[in-house]
């Protein structure tokens, strides 16, 4: 569980993320909004690439924002971009590898956990394959591979279907629903692809503005009437 | 159920391509085997001791040319200063050289941790800065390297803390010692492959290991490397620690192999010139730094010597032709040689190939 309390970010003059208190349950919650409603800086909240001004996040009980940036992994958070990072020079065995290594998961069970993760995404290409020969779709397999080995707690999904195709999209969605039982771990997703979002989240969150304005189930969330208006536009939106 | 059925096809062909890397990496370790039995035992069989004097010197810069590669190709951290910290470690095998007497391996051993501390002080803007200003810093330190070493000179077997005395005559009588089993200049260029081999093999443990990983994550971005929990610090500075060790081991072999170094063969163009080998060579393979090694020593002793026409040519003609080669390398080639010669060879036997039935073609169709 990820309780966020009170979460204020500021850049200079602007505050993509204004005072937000919400609760991420379990399972896959979504995440959604407009373009610079304030997701992506949430996740780097999350990350520890972005200090924020007030506010404060407990994951499993423990306080995120007092650990050190890159000790955030060995506890447990994974995250994907919006920009793919599979790392080209690599293997997909040593993509995925290398997060394990860095985890808190054991030495001894590296390999078959490692190969267990790309099974789980249903990559079918050899694990010795360098990421440098992989179509856009098997690279963002890769990524979920990596985001899901080595015991997490809390994966962070950076519109993972950006520029695929619906049925890639599809297929990637279903891999994401079985995160949470497989894994044990939270998933949240950002994208702006409702169909992912309704196929793969139970409940949902959306921000505009930098501001909570809507929470719950994903089907009342997407059928809340702020919602409505902040996606399609209208005067409030425009006033702003 | 299809999730489970393409698993299991999966494993099945995973195994059968396992067995097939297996092989790969076999051959490929054949290759090397074989490669350092010809230099080590068929060459010093049949080469002149220019020549042999030469290919020390070869192993000695293709391991420089390594830490250069490691840095650059691996991290992607540029440093022109790696000359500079090769004559920390020459200036270093000599001290302890004159000034102790502990066994030739020791003496590496302590080049390579003195040159290591240095080149860890030089890495740490590297944590801050990166491209063109950590180019710039350095290659500033190259600089200032140039500058003190010119101040205090390398030791000569004197007292105090920079061992030189004026007293002695410095033409050929103090030479910097070599192992004793290895005072021969065929002997001494066997010694140094063999250690230049370990500082390879030391390279490729790392390359293929946890840290080659992380290096890897840090170059292809590092806000994606920190979330996946690498201590970028840590391995940056791992790698200028790795990188210096090696260049100062490197160092050190050569004060044994010049004997009495001068300060003019460490010039901060060098490090420039080093640069632009590795990176013709190829800066993301570990051979590449052996070509990088052939074209520094190599090809400035076959223009000099006249071995290979009978006349002499200048050297400098030489930065021309890396000019050159780093502007290909830049434009078109960015693994260098050894990457780009395997592609050229086949595209030239594709070339000949179809020529070939284009012409068997002609004949054919007038019958």
């Amino acid at each position: 569980m990820i309780e966020v309390e009170a979460l204020t970010v500021r850049f200079a003059g602007i505050t993509p993320v204004d005072d937000v208190s919400i609760v991420f349950p379990s399972g896959t919650c979504g995440l959604i909004g407009p373009n610079g409603a304030g997701k992506t800086t949430f996740f780097n909240v999350l990350s520890g690439f972005v200090k924020p001004a007030a506010g404060s996040i407990r994951g499993f009980g423990e306080d995120l924002l007092k650990m050190a940036d890159y000790r955030r992994a060995r506890w447990g958070l994974r995250r994907t971009f919006q920009q793919e990072q599979a790392i080209e020079q690599l293997s997909v065995f040593d993509n995925v590898a290398m997060i394990h290594e860095h985890s808190h998961a054991r030495r001894s069970s590296r390999r078959a956990d490692v190969l267990s993760a790309i099974e789980f995404v249903g990559l079918e290409i050899h694990p010795k394959a360098k990421v440098r020969g992989l179509g856009a779709h098997e690279r963002r397999l890769v990524e979920v591979a990596r985001a899901v080995v080595g015991n997490p707690k809390l994966v962070l999904l950076d519109e993972p279907a950006a520029g695929l195709p619906e049925e890639e999209t599809g297929k990637l969605g279903e891999v994401i629903r079985r995160i949470p039982e497989q894994f044990g771990a939270l998933v949240i997703l950002v994208d702006h692809d409702m169909s992912l979002v309704s196929a793969c989240c139970e409940t949902t969150a959306v921000l505009d503005f930098g501001k909570l304005i809507a929470s719950g189930s994903t089907r009342d969330v997407l059928r809340d009437e702020n919602v409505m208006r902040a996606y399609l536009g209208t005067e409030e939106v425009e006033e702003v | 159920m299809s999730v489970a059925r393409a698993s299991s096809d999966q494993s099945a062909t995973g195994r059968g391509a396992a067995l097939r890397i297996d092989h790969r990496a076999a051959v490929r370790g054949a290759v090397i085997v074989a490669f350092l039995a010809i230099l080590l035992a068929v060459l010093p069989t049949f080469l002149g001791p220019d020549w042999i004097t030469t290919l020390t010197s070869v192993a000695i810069y293709s391991v420089v040319a390594l830490g250069f590669g490691l840095l650059y190709g691996r991290v992607g951290m540029i440093s022109l200063g790696q000359i500079a910290l090769l004559s920390i470690g020459v200036w270093a095998g000599l001290r302890f050289g004159y000034g102790t007497s502990l066994g030739f391996p020791l003496l590496l051993l302590i080049s390579g941790a003195i040159t290591c501390v240095i080149g860890v002080l030089v890495g740490l803007p590297a944590l801050r800065l990166s491209g063109l200003f950590l180019a710039l810093i350095t290659l500033m330190f190259a600089g200032a390297t140039t500058i003190v070493l010119a101040a205090i000179d390398f030791p000569n077997g004197g007292g105090g803390f920079t061992g030189r005395t004026n007293g002695v005559d410095v033409s050929g009588s103090v030479r910097m010692r070599r192992p004793s089993w290895a005072e021969g200049d065929t002997a001494y260029y066997r010694y140094t492959l063999i250690v230049c081999a370990i500082m390879f093999l030391l390279a490729l443990l790392h390359v293929a290991g946890k840290s080659g990983r992380a290096w890897a994550a840090i170059r292809a971005s590092e806000p994606a490397a920190l979330a996946a929990g690498v201590n970028i610090t840590l391995y940056k500075l791992w790698a200028f620690a790795l990188a210096s060790f090696m260049t100062g081991v490197a160092g050190c072999l050569m004060a044994g192999q010049i004997g009495v170094p001068r300060v003019s063969q460490f010039q901060t163009q060098d490090s420039l010139t080093l640069a632009a080998t590795a990176m013709i060579g190829g800066i993301f393979s570990l051979w590449g730094a052996v070509v990088a090694g052939v074209f520094n020593q190599l090809l400035p002793f076959l223009l000099q010597s006249g071995q290979l026409w009978g006349w002499t040519i200048d050297v400098n003609i030489l930065l021309i032709v890396f000019g050159v080669g780093l502007l290909q390398v830049l434009l078109t080639a960015p693994g260098g040689i050894v990457q780009q010669f395997p592609k050229d060879m086949a595209n030239l036997g594709r070339l000949i190939a179809r020529q070939v039935r284009k012409l068997s073609g002609h004949r054919k169709e007038p019958a």
